[in-house]
């Protein structure tokens, strides 16, 4: 399954009820406002380094340079673009959106 | 009237009252419309000549923060009027330590000077208004 959540970690409780339901074989899409979850530095990254260990973490490239923060990305999640983002869900059977 | 109410008729004990006026930003830019609203809001206010102030706690401190670049997203960047602010005499602008430092930014990270202050001081610089409008 590939999780998608876009919306700020720091608005919103969205990514840590993603990150209690992901199970190994899964992947997470961070989207929107949901890509300030993956910046160095805060609480959210840390969250995020421990859930690196079992579950692939992406990021959407333009949302990042949208919002300036394309330099302040965590170790280890994949940036992706659009294109990056269909074969992410072209490559999993289900989509859930976090919304 | 008056010249700065574009030819509106107002009461005469209205008419040059110069009021604080403080607008607060809490949303990040793009996921919601609050923040270019509250732009033009502030813009607004400008026009009237009023005394304009601008906080920025939570994440609207993404507001402000240098090196937007929303070509690939297909949404106005509107991050740059925030540095025309100061062509309208609007030369207030706050930072709430604490929401800054949450977020891993530095006062290096923004694209306008700041006066940083702790939430107890913004808790004071709240109170001090005559009107605060909240996005």
């Amino acid at each position: 399954m590939l999780h998608t959540v876009n919306k700020s970690p720091t608005e919103r409780n969205t990514l840590d009820s993603c990150l209690a339901h992901v199970k190994k074989g899964s992947a997470i899409l961070l989207i929107e406002d949901g890509v300030y979850a993956a910046l160095k530095g805060t609480e959210s990254a840390k969250k995020l380094e421990a859930t690196l260990k079992t579950v692939p973490v992406y990021a959407l490239q333009p949302d990042l340079e949208a919002r300036g923060m394309s330099g302040r990305v965590l170790d280890g999640v994949k940036l992706v673009d659009y294109g990056g983002f269909v074969d992410l869900v072209a490559e999993h059977p289900t989509v859930q959106s976090w919304l | 009237m008056t010249e700065s109410t574009g030819g509106i008729d107002m009461d005469e004990e209205t008419s040059g009252v110069v009021k604080k006026f403080l607008y607060v930003n809490r949303k990040a830019p793009y996921g919601t419309i609050y923040a270019l609203e509250s732009l033009e809001v502030v813009l607004i206010a400008a026009a009237f000549d009023q005394d304009v102030s601008l906080a920025f706690l939570d994440d609207g401190i993404y507001q402000i923060v240098k090196g937007q670049h929303t070509k690939n997203i297909d949404v106005k960047n509107f991050s740059p009027t925030y540095r025309a602010l100061e062509g309208y005499d609007i030369e207030k602008l706050y930072v709430e330590k604490e929401s800054m430092e949450a977020r891993g930014l530095t006062e290096d990270d923004f694209l306008v000077d700041v006066k940083v202050m702790t939430k107890s001081e913004m808790a004071d610089l709240m109170a001090s208004q005559d009107v605060v409008m909240s996005f």
